[in-house]
This record gives C-alpha cells, sequence and structure tokens, in this order.
C-alpha cells in the first residue's frame, strides 16, 4: 500500500537515507582495499581512494610463508570444524525439531548458555589440558573448540529451519510405495537442504572470525590462522606494521566471504533471525 | 499378534496391544531422541563444562608454569590478589562501560537501521544486502581497517593527530568499531520482531491521530519489547567479551585493556594459570549474573505486558 502512494520526495528522501546505509557499511571496506594496493610512495599520504593501485602488497603475502600457510591453516580449519558441527548438529536439531524425548528441554537451554560463554574463560584451562594432552598448536586444538561453539549456533538454526518442514510429505510419499531411504532422499533431503546449507555459512563464518582461540592456542604457524597471524607480520623495522601487507592479507580473507554473504543475503538473513528469535 | 487370534473378540486386548505398541514406539521414540542429541552434547559439556570446572580447581593453587616446582593449594589467596589488584579494577570498569555505552549505541542504531530495512521504499534488498557487510567482515580485520585510518600519516582520518595513543580516544574509537561490527546484527533481530506487528494497528492509530514518532513510541515499542530484551541480552553478554578489537587496536597500552584482554596476558605473557583461573571464574561469574538480570526484566516484562493490553 505504501508503495502506491509514494511520491517522488518521500522517495527521493529514501534514497538518501539508503545512501548513509551504503557509506556506514562500506567506508571501512574499501579503505582497506584502497590501502591494500598503495605502494611504499603512496602509502602515507594519507587519501582515502588510492591514486596510483599497484599489487606489491599482494605479490609480497603470497611470497610470505607464514601467510600462506596460515592461510591453509584457516581454510582448512573452518572446513572441517564446520563439517563436524553440522553433522552433530542436524542430528541433535531433528531429534529436538521432531521427536519427544526427556532432557530435550535441558539440552535447547544447555546450548543457549554455550553460546553466551565467555570463551575467555576457557582459554586459560584449555591451554592447559592442551598442553598436556600434547594438542597445544595443532589443527585438532583448534577445531575442537570451534565445533563446540558452532554447535549451539548450528542446532538453533537448523532446529528452527526443520520445524518449517512439511514432514507429512515424508508419509505420503511412503504411501505411494517409496522406501523410506527413497522418501528421505526424494522429499525431505531436497526440503532440508537449504537451511542446512544457510546454517553451514553461518557456522563457517564464526569460525573464521575467531581470533581469541588461534592466539591463545597456538605458538607457531602449524595452526596459527589467518586473523591471528596477521597480528605477527612484522615489516622491516620490528616496531612498525607491514601496513599495505597486513591490508592485503585483510582483503584476502575478507573479499570471498563478503561476496558469498551478499550473493545468499536473503538466506543468511532468515538463517540469523530464525535462530535466534526462538532463543 | 497370538492373543489377539486366540481372542477374537476381546475388543479391550486390542486396545491393551495397541497401547503397548504406542508405548513401545514412544520409547523407541526417546531412545532415538537421546541417541541423537548424545554427541553434541557429549562434545559440548567436554569442552565448557570440564574446563570451567577444571579453572575453578586450578584457581585455588599457586599453578605458576615459571615455578613449576611450587604447585601447592593456595585457598582463595588468588582471589584476593586478583580482587586488589587496581589492574583489574580498571579493566573491569572499562569493559562494563564499553559494555553499556555500546549496546546502548547498538540498540538505538540497530533499531534505526531495522526500520530503514524495514520500511524504505527504495531499493530494499540492497540496503538488505549492503547491511550484512560489516557483520561478514572478520573482526581482525575491521579493527585493522580502523586502526590504519587513525594511525598517523598514513590513515585519512588521523592527519597530524594520533588518536590511539590517547586513553579516552582510544576508547571511543574501541566503541566505533565494536558498534559498526555488530549494528547489523542487532538491526536483523530487532526487524524480526518488526515484522511481527500488525499493519492494521499501526494503521488503526493513524486514524486516530497518532503521529509517527507516537506509533513508534506506543504501537511499535511495547509489541516488540521482547525482541528488545533478546537483542540486549545477546549483545550485552557478547560486548562484555569484548576482545579482538582492543587486541588491535591498542594491544592494551594506556589502560585500555577489558578483562578478557587482561586475562590474555595474565596467561601468555605472565604464564600463571592460578591467576588466570580465578579471572575466568570471575568473569564466568560476572556473565551467569548478567544474564540472571536479564532473565528476571524478562519475567516482569511478559506479565506487565499482559497488563497493559
Amino acid at each position: 500500500m505504501s508503495a502506491a502512494t509514494a511520491t517522488p520526495a518521500k522517495k527521493a528522501g529514501w534514497a538518501a537515507v539508503d545512501l548513509v546505509v551504503l557509506l556506514y557499511a562500506f567506508i571501512p571496506v574499501i579503505w582497506i582495499v584502497s590501502l591494500s594496493l598503495k605502494g611504499d610512495d603512496t602509502l602515507n599520504d594519507g587519501n582515502f581512494l588510492v591514486r596510483k593501485p599497484t599489487g606489491e602488497a599482494y605479490s609480497e603475502i603470497f611470497a610470505n610463508e607464514d601467510f600462506v600457510r596460515a592461510l591453509i591453516n584457516s581454510i582448512g580449519i573452518c572446513v572441517i570444524a564446520t563439517f563436524v558441527a553440522l553433522l552433530l548438529g542436524t542430528m541433535a536439531a531433528y531429534a529436538i525439531a521432531r521427536l519427544e524425548f526427556p532432557g530435550k528441554r535441558t539440552i535447547v537451554a544447555m546450548s543457549l548458555l554455550i553460546s553466551m560463554f565467555p570463551q575467555i574463560a576457557l582459554v586459560t584451562p584449555l591451554f592447559k589440558i592442551e598442553t598436556a594432552i600434547g594438542i597445544f598448536d595443532t589443527w585438532l586444538g583448534l577445531i575442537l573448540p570451534y565445533i563446540t561453539f558452532a554447535l549451539p549456533l548450528a542446532i538453533y538454526t537448523l532446529s528452527a529451519f526443520f520445524r518449517e518442514i512439511p514432514w507429512e510429505l515424508e508419509k505420503a510419499a511412503k504411501m505411494d510405495g517409496a522406501t523410506p531411504y527413497q522418501a528421505f532422499r526424494k522429499v525431505i533431503a531436497p526440503l532440508a537442504m537449504p537451511g542446512v546449507f544457510t546454517t553451514a555459512i553461518l557456522v563457517f563464518i564464526a569460525c573464521w572470525n575467531d581470533f581469541l582461540f588461534a592466539i591463545s592456542l597456538t605458538s607457531t604457524n602449524s595452526a596459527r590462522t589467518v586473523p591471528a597471524a596477521m597480528s605477527y607480520f612484522t615489516g622491516a623495522t620490528t616496531f612498525e606494521k607491514p601496513v599495505a601487507a597486513v591490508a592485503a592479507a585483510a582483503v584476502i580473507i575478507t573479499i570471498p566471504i563478503v561476496i558469498f554473504v551478499l550473493f545468499f543475503q536473503r538466506r543468511i538473513v532468515a538463517g540469523l533471525t530464525s535462530g535466534a528469535v526462538k532463543g | 499378534m497370538s492373543t489377539t487370534l486366540q481372542q477374537p473378540t476381546g475388543a479391550d486386548e486390542a486396545v491393551e496391544i495397541a497401547k503397548k505398541r504406542a508405548s513401545e514406539g514412544k520409547r523407541a521414540e526417546r531412545k532415538l531422541g537421546m541417541l541423537l542429541c548424545a554427541p553434541a552434547v557429549v562434545f559440548m559439556l567436554a569442552v565448557t563444562a570440564y574446563p570451567i570446572l577444571y579453572a575453578v580447581y586450578l584457581s585455588f593453587f599457586r599453578a605458576d608454569l615459571r615455578l613449576p616446582g611450587q604447585n601447592e593449594f593456595v585457598g582463595f589467596s588468588n582471589y584476593v590478589t586478583v580482587l586488589t589488584s587496581p589492574i583489574w579494577w580498571t579493566a573491569f570498569g572499562l569493559t562494563m562501560f564499553i559494555t553499556v555505552i555500546s549496546a546502548f549505541l547498538e540498540l538505538v542504531f540497530g533499531m534505526m537501521l531495522a526500520v530503514v530495512m524495514h520500511r524504505t521504499l527504495v531499493g530494499r534488498g540492497l540496503v538488505r544486502t549492503s547491511a550484512l557487510v560489516p557483520y561478514a567482515i572478520v573482526t581482525v580485520v575491521a579493527a585493522f581497517s580502523w586502526r590504519f585510518a587513525w594511525t598517523q600519516d598514513i590513515g585519512w582520518l588521523a592527519g597530524d593527530a594520533a588518536p590511539l595513543t590517547d586513553r579516552w580516544s582510544s576508547i571511543w574509537i574501541i566503541i566505533l568499531a565494536e558498534v559498526w561490527k555488530t549494528v547489523p546484527f542487532m538491526a536483523l533481530l530487532l526487524m524480526a520482531g518488526l515484522a511481527l506487528v500488525p499493519e492494521d494497528l499501526l494503521k488503526a492509530a493513524s486514524m486516530d491521530g497518532a503521529t509517527a514518532w507516537q506509533r513508534f513510541w506506543k504501537v511499535t515499542v511495547p509489541l516488540i519489547k521482547p525482541s528488545i530484551l533478546v537483542a540486549l541480552l545477546f549483545r550485552t553478554l557478547d560486548a562484555f567479551r569484548v576482545f579482538d578489537n582492543i587486541f588491535v587496536l591498542t594491544g592494551g597500552s594506556n589502560d585500555t585493556s577489558s578483562v578478557s584482554m587482561v586475562a590474555y596476558n595474565n596467561l601468555i605473557r605472565g604464564l600463571n594459570l592460578g591467576i588466570g583461573s580465578t579471572m575466568a571464574v570471575l568473569i564466568f561469574l560476572t556473565i551467569a549474573v548478567i544474564a540472571m538480570v536479564f532473565v528476571k526484566l524478562f519475567g516482569a516484562a511478559a506479565p506487565g505486558q499482559g497488563e497493559h493490553r
């Protein structure tokens, strides 16, 4: 109804407001991209936009063994953690959405508690435990806490999605002569996939974003992820941060995620709100 | 089966069997439910409950990695050390300050963004999409972007000044970085609430002569109060954990450490597990208290709303 009564003035007003939102969202991103394209000669010019873009910082960063190693660590650790969290989370979320069993409420409450848990409170004991059992500074040492903090998110989001699935269709398919496996593969799996996929994106972003565990539970580049490695980059002098290199690393780990999120915007909004509001 | 054959007329018997089968089905369902949840539950308990209990235990010992021979029971002396330390209280006060101010600013700006995303007549998809950008960016990356923007000579915002070398300007930059990153999340939660406000109610209020401002405060806000409280709870607990932004922006210099920074420094630089665990326990308790206060608020909010309607 409001679209029909929209006057040009109203539209212009909204367009101005939209512009403010766009500036708010993109200014820090454009700045870091611009900084990553500056060469040594223009780095200190203080301009918001780069005048003579060069790819120096990028070739420097890909020649840096620590960075390449950190990138591999980040991708490997986050993919494995996402996969395991999704597997365990799907099982639990299916049970929570469809079955009646004792302790269901406790599990939901527990995952809510864990999602609000102060990670720093775990860092000291985990440091001690991981050193003792020999998984400190390994992929496993990061994957375990990542899975733990991804699980509540996965369980919440997935159970919200699973509640929306019309499960009667499964019965209908079986009546039409489908085997339980066929009913699952042809009817239920296609309906559940969008939810699982969305949850995978949210979980992956959460793991990708972690800094505290990455910096506390690693000591060498054998498991250090990019956010942690970035804070260890050193330039020509030990006191100076190699600004353009850090900016380039920042852009490399940011742009793929941003593109992904922009592409799946609708689903991500649905995932973020469904999980949180039900909580 | 066999019993039904023996007594073909026993309707009661059939009911019994049906009941038995149903209860067997129930039992199987219960078993399956618990079985499916077990791995996730075991995982979460093993990586959170066990370490936090271990932290409670460690907090009563002098567990200093530099003095491994002197790992003895010291009672509450670690708690006394932490709770009488000015470093701890400065960090605690600052963390509280950052939490309260950023949660408040996020609520205000989040609400504005939510209304824009909900109501805009032009480019709704574009606005909703770009609002997700800050959410998608790694906190450390955004923090570096702000840090370089305010680095002398390099940054476009800095000029000749170096605001990150002064305590209060650093604190405001930390708050800005926090708010920038999390306003979209807040806005999404609030927008989900806004979608539930019936359009007719707003129209009716408008016909009764309510201005847009009045409609917002008298109709929308009371209706989305639960969403507001959930969003605030999430963000307050999250803001209290502030670490990434401070680590990158100031490294805790000029008294800008949060409690998480202090605990981290104590572990990594001090290698003192006893004191670190004591801080872990204290942070955990603080979070629990904040959550309880909110739950009390929830409890008070629900019946209050019922009376007004």
